[in-house]
């Protein structure tokens, strides 16, 4: 990380930054307007939700997306990646969320970051293939959600040099599109953190029955799964997981606010056109007011979310409280959004054809993802007020 | 919590300063470190708006000179004018003195309306004759925009201003006039034509204090204090030298004034407030005040909510920055028309969690010595009902960014 210095004016946004959220936001207009986004996922054949179901992807969508190199966009230029500012990121990543795109870019992102903070020569093999399109995701979460890197959802055991890997890993974004697993397990009392293939033997890949259509989610059993010395990032994993989790949060918060601003135009642009009582429903304060708040809590949200993006930047010691700041904000105006976008489009946000549900559940899987506000204000109050007596 | 680097403002998220800020930023600490003004003779009120009696005023009039002598006040300005010449400087001086917790600056509605709009519309001779003495806090003004007619509806002003030779001749009511008891002047909007509502109104620079046919008469408020009046005008002479910018404009050099005004929170022309960290009061609130056993600080609903203001005042810290980067802005005027509705639903939801914090202790009026912080939350609270209605409520506020920004149909 770079050392600490005076936060920049301009969050680090700056124009080689603006230059690729605005190639993003142009390739993704074109290549995943609504239109296309909801004959991928939401006219599959019925019903949707069917046993095993997982949510169909644009897979040669995705290799433009490598050619792209946003794959690499938080891998160093030695590993060959672009090493752009987590501002950068947090701008593309909006343009993600803005359309909702079915794609293992944020759990990869994830990933990426948490290796760029393990460090070691096992951590730079991977971030190279990562820059070279190898996508990846994160398996650190246990049956209980409960967001705390000290406690990961498997356990190690040393055989020789290698370890091996049993339990289960729960909320697994993405799994069935990555080609590395980054789990963590615990060994003793340290965290240790492994990339392995979702084809290793003993490890089996469950879908999970989710809401949001446009991502998968696995839950993942290990039963003996052994993790060669090349393969094992870390024995002592759970700074680098410390420090990594303000990043971790910023690119959930950059999705959300991304989804939250299609949901507020889109909301927008139905009161302008909808007509009741001869006038567009947008007249009337009833309506006009909450898009408003809504606005309101998510220029909150983006400016709070940059604030972070730059904190992490910078190594700050503000980072984790920015970034929670950050987090709560965009998952709070998330679910206002969201909540607004389906009653003020009345009878017809209460139907599949409308696309807001496709919004809607995205929002609502991302505002729980690392924690919700209340979590992340529980966090805050032990950073601002001090822990309770 | 760092803040003793070179930025202006204590947490991380400032900007950086140049060499010639940073020494004024030192200069600004030592001198407050060393210029401390006594204690006043009597209790001082909250803000500006509620200074009643001779001795709080002339104690406040005092600090002012002093800080305006000492380049605190009016950094930014020209020289010409009584300013410093600098750029920049005065987010500095304003940041230092909140932290400091001097008592604020009383000319408020010189300082954050008068002076920019007369520096943006005013003739040289206006500029050198008005200017110094809002910087100076030698002369107090006040606002007359308000007439019990035309609150949010501002463009229906009646007051009437009809030419005669070099003068104007004003008739009319102004009302919610703060200071106007101790104001030298008043920036006044007046009718002068009956057949436009907008183009048919003129700005005028209105001599108060003393003024022949000007009555000021104090209106009392919900807290039961004053500081605010309504003024009324019978045949009252003001010269055309006086008027600001052309006959029919007074519309357009009015929102200059209200972009000021409603942006004064960001830019504040003074001290005082609750200085850069505006939830730590109430954390040391929460720290004393102990509810069925436990300090508030320990109750998990407590301190959800303290964090929930902690994360909007931070919010409003941070669109400010991103106000400054086109790049991250997707409508010019989103984040600057925000401004007002913020920060003011900001002041009153901090305002009523001190108030719910300090329990049965908030029952307590300010004369009661145990009141917590001499009574401040309970009158904040409901003082705060000025900033949610006066220029322009909040349910304005909402009208204004749904059509303007957002581009929703006008609602009226």
């Amino acid at each position: 990380m770079p050392e600490t210095h005076a936060a920049p004016k301009n969050f680090g946004f700056g124009e080689d930054e603006a230059l690729l959220r605005d190639l993003a936001r142009r390739f993704l207009d074109e290549r995943m307007p609504v239109e296309t986004l909801r004959r991928l996922v939401a006219e599959a054949p019925e019903p949707v939700y069917d046993e095993g179901h997982r949510a169909p992807w644009d897979e040669s969508l995705w290799k433009e997306i490598v050619e792209l190199g946003w794959t690499g966009l938080a891998v160093g230029e030695e590993e060959g990646g672009a090493a752009i500012s987590m501002a950068g990121i947090a701008g593309l990543v909006e343009e993600i969320g803005r359309h909702a795109l079915p794609s293992p870019l944020v759990p990869t992102l994830a990933a990426s970051l948490v290796l760029r903070e393990a460090g070691g020569h096992v951590a730079k093999a991977l971030l190279t293939q990562i820059a070279q399109g190898a996508a990846a995701t994160l398996a650190i979460t246990g049956e209980r959600g409960g967001w705390d890197p000290a406690d990961p959802p498997l356990s190690a055991r040393d055989d020789g040099d290698a370890l091996v890997l049993d339990g289960t890993a729960f909320f697994v974004q993405d799994a069935f599109k990555a080609e590395r697993l980054l789990a963590t397990a615990r060994l003793g009392g340290e965290v240790v953190l492994c990339a392995v293939a979702p084809t290793a033997a003993g490890l089996a890949l469950q879908a999970d029955h989710i809401h949001d259509l446009t991502r998968d989610q696995a839950t993942v059993r290990f039963e003996g799964v052994r993790v060669e010395p090349d393969a094992i990032v870390s024995r002592g994993a759970l700074p680098a997981m410390q420090r990594a989790w303000p990043a971790l949060l910023v690119l959930v918060a950059a999705d959300l606010c991304g989804t939250s601003e299609w949901q507020l135009q889109t909301t927008v642009q139905y009161a302008k056109d909808r007509k009741q009582f001869d006038r567009p429903i947008g007249f009337f304060q009833a309506v006009k007011h909450p898009l408003v708040d809504a606005m309101v809590q998510i220029d909150r949200a983006r400016s709070l979310l940059y604030h972070a993006a730059c904190e992490v930047d910078r190594g700050s010691g503000e980072a984790e409280a920015a970034a929670r700041m950050a987090k709560s904000a965009a998952s709070d105006a998330g679910a206002f959004i969201s909540d607004r976008s389906v009653q003020l489009h009345g009878g017809i946000g209460f139907t599949w054809e409308c696309d807001v549900h496709l919004f809607f559940k995205r929002s609502m899987h991302n505002q729980a993802l690392y924690g919700d506000g209340v979590h992340q204000r529980k966090k805050l109050a032990d950073l601002l007020i001090g822990p309770i007596d | 919590m760092s803040g003793d680097d070179a930025t202006t403002e204590g947490r991380a998220g400032s900007v950086s300063l140049t060499p010639e800020q940073q020494e004024f930023q030192t200069y600004v600490r030592r001198w407050l470190g060393e210029n401390a003004p006594p204690p006043p003779p009597e209790r001082l009120p909250i803000t500006p708006l509620e200074v009643m009696t001779t001795g709080q005023r002339d104690y406040l009039q005092a600090w002012q000179h002093r800080c305006h002598d000492a380049g605190l006040v009016g950094a930014d300005y020209p020289t010409a004018y009584g300013g410093g010449g600098h750029e920049g400087f005065q987010r500095i001086a304003n940041l230092e003195m909140g932290r400091a917790r001097v008592p604020f600056l009383i000319n408020i509605v010189g300082l954050n309306m008068a002076a920019p709009t007369i520096l943006a519309h005013g003739t040289e001779a206006q500029k050198q004759k008005f200017i110094p003495g809002c910087l100076s806090g030698d002369e107090i003004w006040c606002q007359g925009f308000s007439e019990p007619g035309a609150g949010s509806d501002m463009a229906n002003q009646q007051t009437s201003a009809v030419r005669d030779a070099d003068d104007w001749i004003v008739n009319g009511h102004k009302v919610w006039t703060s200071l106007g008891h101790f104001a030298k002047w008043m920036i006044l909007i007046a009718r002068t034509s009956k057949d436009h509502k907008y183009d048919g109104l003129t700005y005028f620079l209105c001599p108060i204090e003393g003024h022949p046919g000007v009555t000021v008469r104090p209106l009392v408020k919900i807290t039961g204090e004053s500081g605010f009046n309504e003024v009324l005008f019978e045949d009252v002479r003001v010269p055309d030298a006086y008027r600001l910018d052309e006959v029919g404009k007074g519309w357009t050099v009015a929102m200059t004034t209200l972009t000021y005004e409603r942006g004064a929170a960001e830019s504040a022309g003074g001290g005082g407030g609750d200085g850069p960290h505006p939830t730590q009061r109430l954390i040391d609130l929460a720290r004393e005040t102990w509810r069925d056993g436990v300090r508030a600080a320990d109750d998990p609903v407590t301190r959800d909510a303290i964090v929930q203001r902690a994360i909007v005042a931070e919010g409003i810290r941070q669109n400010g920055r991103r106000a400054r980067v086109p790049a991250l802005c997707d409508h010019p005027m989103r984040l600057p028309l925000q401004q007002k509705l913020a920060s003011s639903e900001f002041v009153q939801h901090n305002a009523r969690l001190g108030v719910d914090i300090a329990g049965a202790r908030s029952t307590l009026y300010k004369l009661d010595d145990r009141a917590p912080d001499g009574g401040h939350w309970p009158l904040a609270y409901m003082n705060s009902y000025g900033h949610t209605i006066a220029a322009g409520t909040n349910e304005i506020q909402r009208n204004i960014l749904g059509e303007r920004v957002l581009g929703l149909p006008k609602s009226k």
